[in-house]
């Protein structure tokens, strides 16, 4: 690291020095970019307000309060230069690890995606049936700011106006607009024309326009968008009792704490919400023993993949290096450039180019290197494991051959002139002096590798995304998959999205990464001592 | 790990003052002390840049699948290159516009946040500035790629209010990206602005020049080269990132290279297998030239990151 600590430094500025008056033009700029960064918080905060997100609202009113104080105070110039980068990095930064955390102490996913209120709304409105014999309402399809709504004409010719969110409300009778019996415009909507009605069929069609705040009353829906029915839900919701009752089966649905909707006999409603659920996430593995046998695997497989990566390329980076190191060698540096290309080939495509040479069927190395055989590259196990490490030594190697070219050169020739005068052979020379040496110096590089290929996502998921699929494991998980693949996959691309679990892996994740950087760090440090 | 640009570090030092005069050797001699490196060196060339030659050859075949790819530069045609441009379902200058937009308003986002940072640290003393260093490495610790299930739903989240800097945004990804814009980023620039002693900026406040004027006239220009290795560092980072992006945009025309090529191969490797290619070079030869270019600085700098 290059530090250079404060106390070295004596001429260091004083606080609170620079307190020039700033110039006309400075002062323009800053009040301008300040006007620009309020008005977007503003319309921030007002967009916070009509969804009653008081938390956030609150936070974003005491950001914009504070970068406002900091720059139009005089003083405060640590902060004036910090505060750009803090607040992304607050957010994109600070709070997604925090978010995370808790992530993983709920059941957060699919079916899990909101609050209990969000969940009953949506039990009740997913099941509605037209309750036969009540009176039709004429209907038009208006829309407005909230988005599509319905003006209905009731039987007995009040005029009502409401969307999905908002329930049906009177409308002044003075501002609509009938046709007969029908109202068919108000002031502050739009009414859809026809050719609009078709093009938009499906989403009127879903449209259901609750007729009061209790959802147990039913909703307002229209397939023709001119006559609209009333349609119940066959799930009524008991919010003294906390129960949801199926009307068709007479089926009673509790609440006890996990989420959902259970009845006696343990049926479950599909529609949950999100609660926390304690280590649940991260005792789920131990529960579920197939899963985490699975995960061992993974977990070992992690560590072979980084441990075995850093270490083939370090060794074949090193080799390479020292093969080439000869002076009396012409065109080394043709060697050099030609062989540190897949480097500067952008590495997001290299896993990618790999995979028409691994093709099973028409790929290059089954057909042409192999003569037409089968050879299943990327979809059998062991395989699999192999092709993807030599990708990634490919990757890797000249990386590390021009570190070590680096660090061997600036070993000085002093110590080898001295050893070989001590009577040490070329190898004697490499293995007790070059070599320790040459460790010392890279071992940083070495251990943040390390950490970059623990999570080394890419290279991964774009040849094998993970498979093949390990046999007899309910979850998706793979026999190349790493840990963050499978965070990857256990969140976006299961059958049910599992946010909690994802992000309960991710911290596993992280601590093995930091435990290990830690001790490695350490094992430097006391390697440096010795010399 | 740190990164020092040493103009002196940047060459390899040159052997000339022990070079004596070879005597010819023999071929045996050749052989036993030169051959063999010759030939680990040119097996050691043939596997790197085999796959590059490959995907080369795939670009320029006209056949239009991965079996026709195998014979290497049998048949050279520009088709491909055509092709790549021509199907709407697959808009590769969209891409690869975004990419750009992505990529460069990313590197130039952190060089700035970065070098603000890091004049504070190095030029000011205040309460917490120790202990807001050691936070910048720590925080890094936790690499962004995990927090992705996070990220996800704080955009989503987002997406609801502004829907513009939300999901499916580019402007949302580039926000995300900024958040890792402090960290090793402005610990490498704080080493390289200590450097820059502080008598210039007294002489500047002498002469009547406020923070920041010293700042924007004077240290930027003296940090030039480290803004630049950063800059590069960030662009090729952001470029080639893949869990973030793949997760925040959807649709087909909002998609970067890496997403976009990605899902494209995958769908059906053999026979999207040559437009994929040519699309692959079109992306790499600037990126291969600007390194090569470079090739003397990137090699110093890893190296005298090496070896201090």
């Amino acid at each position: 690291m290059t530090t250079t600590s404060a106390a070295e430094r004596p001429t260091a500025p004083k606080r609170g020095i620079h307190h020039q008056p700033p110039s006309m033009k400075v002062l323009v700029v800053k009040i301008l970019l300040l006007a620009i960064v309020d008005a977007v918080t503003v319309f921030a905060m007002t967009a916070l307000f009509f969804q009653r997100d008081w938390l956030v609202l609150t936070i974003v009113a005491l950001a914009t309060l504070l970068v406002n104080v900091i720059y139009l105070n005089p003083g405060m110039l640590p902060a004036k230069y910090l505060t750009p980068g803090l607040i992304f990095l607050a957010l994109f930064q600070v709070f997604v690890i925090g978010y995370s955390m808790y992530i993983a102490f709920t059941n957060y996913g699919d079916g899990h995606n909101s609050t209990k209120d969000d969940a009953v709304a949506a039990l009740i409105s997913q099941n509605t049936v037209r309750v036969e014999g009540s009176p039709a309402y004429r209907v038009q399809v208006v829309e407005g700011l909230p988005g599509l709504g319905l003006l209905a004409t009731a039987p007995d010719g009040r005029v009502l106006v409401g969307t999905a969110e908002q329930p049906l409300e009177p409308v002044d009778p003075g501002a609509v607009t009938m046709d007969g019996q029908r109202a068919t415009a108000v002031d502050g909507w739009t009414s859809l024309q026809l050719q609009d009605v078709l093009q938009r069929q499906q989403e009127i069609a879903s449209l259901q326009v609750p007729l009061s705040d209790d959802l147990n009353d039913g909703f307002l829906r229209t397939t023709d968008a001119t006559n609209g029915y009333v349609f119940q839900s066959t799930y009524v919701f008991d919010e003294d009792a906390d129960t949801m009752t199926d009307t068709v089966s007479g089926t009673v649905y509790r609440d006890l704490g996990e989420g959902q909707f259970q009845s006696d006999d343990g049926q479950v409603l599909r529609t949950g919400w999100q609660v926390g659920v304690g280590f649940e996430n991260f005792l789920y593995p131990f529960q579920n023993q197939k899963f985490g046998e699975a995960l061992i695997w993974v977990t070992i497989w992690t560590f072979a993949f980084a441990v075995l990566s850093v270490g083939l390329s370090f060794f074949l980076g090193l080799f390479l290096a020292l093969t080439l190191n000869d002076p009396r060698m012409r065109s080394r540096k043709v060697y050099r450039v030609l062989s540190i290309l897949p480097y500067a080939f952008p590495s997001f495509l290299s896993a990618l180019v790999w995979l028409g040479l691994f093709n099973t069927e028409f790929g290059f190395f089954n057909e042409v290197l192999f003569g037409s055989a089968d050879i299943p590259w990327l979809t059998e196990p062991w395989l699999g494991k192999f092709s993807v490490l030599l990708v990634n030594i490919w990757l890797g190697f000249p990386y590390m051959f021009l570190v070590c070219m680096g660090a061997l050169q600036s070993i000085p020739e002093e110590l080898t002139e001295a050893a070989t005068v001590d009577g040490a052979n070329g190898f004697q020379v490499f293995g007790r002096i070059k070599f320790p040496l040459l460790l010392v110096s890279t071992a940083p590089l070495l251990i943040s590798s390390f950490a970059f290929n623990f999570n080394n996502f890419n290279i991964i998921y774009m040849l094998t995304r993970g498979g093949p699929r390990m046999a007899g494991v309910d979850e998706n998980v793979g026999h190349t998959d790493l840990l963050i693949t499978l965070v990857y996959k256990t969140a976006f691309e299961a059958g049910t999205r599992d946010y909690g679990l994802a992000s309960a892996l991710a911290i596993i994740i992280f601590i093995i990464v930091a435990a290990v950087s830690a001790i490695s760090f350490r094992q430097t440090k006391a390697l440096e001592d010795l010399n | 790990m740190s990164i020092d640009i040493d103009p002196i570090a940047t060459d390899e030092p040159e052997q000339a003052p022990r070079k004596v005069v070879q005597p010819k050797m023999s071929f045996r001699k050749w052989a036993r002390e030169l051959g063999w490196r010759h030939l680990i060196g040119i097996a050691v060339v043939i596997f790197a840049t085999f796959p590059i030659i490959y995907v080369l050859s795939a670009s320029l075949n006209p056949t239009g699948t991965l079996t026709g790819s195998n014979e290497l530069f049998r048949n050279l045609s520009f088709e491909n290159y055509v092709d790549l441009f021509s199907d709407p379902r697959r808009p590769y200058a969209a891409w690869f516009m975004n990419t750009m937009i992505v990529g460069i308003a990313t590197s130039v986002g952190t060089v700035f946040l970065g070098a603000l940072a890091a004049y504070a640290f190095s030029r000011m003393r205040f309460t917490g500035r120790r202990v807001g260093l050691l936070s910048l490495i720590l925080v890094q610790m936790f690499p962004q790629l995990l927090a992705v299930v996070a990220i996800y739903l704080l955009m989503r989240g987002i997406s609801d209010i502004f829907p513009f800097i939300g999901l499916d945004s580019l402007i949302g990804l580039i926000m995300v990206y900024l958040g890792g814009a402090l960290g090793v980023n402005t610990y490498l620039m704080y080493g390289f602005f200590n450097t820059i002693p502080a008598s210039i900026d007294e002489a500047a406040k002498i002469d009547g020049a406020g923070h920041a004027r010293i700042f924007f006239t004077i240290i930027l220009r003296l940090v030039a080269p480290i803004l630049a290795v950063v800059g590069l560092l960030s662009f090729i980072g952001t470029t080639s990132e893949f869990v973030i992006s793949s997760t925040l945009l959807t649709s087909p025309d909002r998609l970067t290279l890496a997403v976009g090529l990605f899902r494209y191969v995958s769908e059906e490797t053999n026979s999207n297998y040559p437009i994929f290619a040519a699309g692959a070079v079109i992306a790499a030869i600037p990126v291969m030239a600007l390194f090569l270019y470079l090739q003397k600085y990137i090699v110093g700098g890893l190296t005298a990151g090496a070896v201090k």
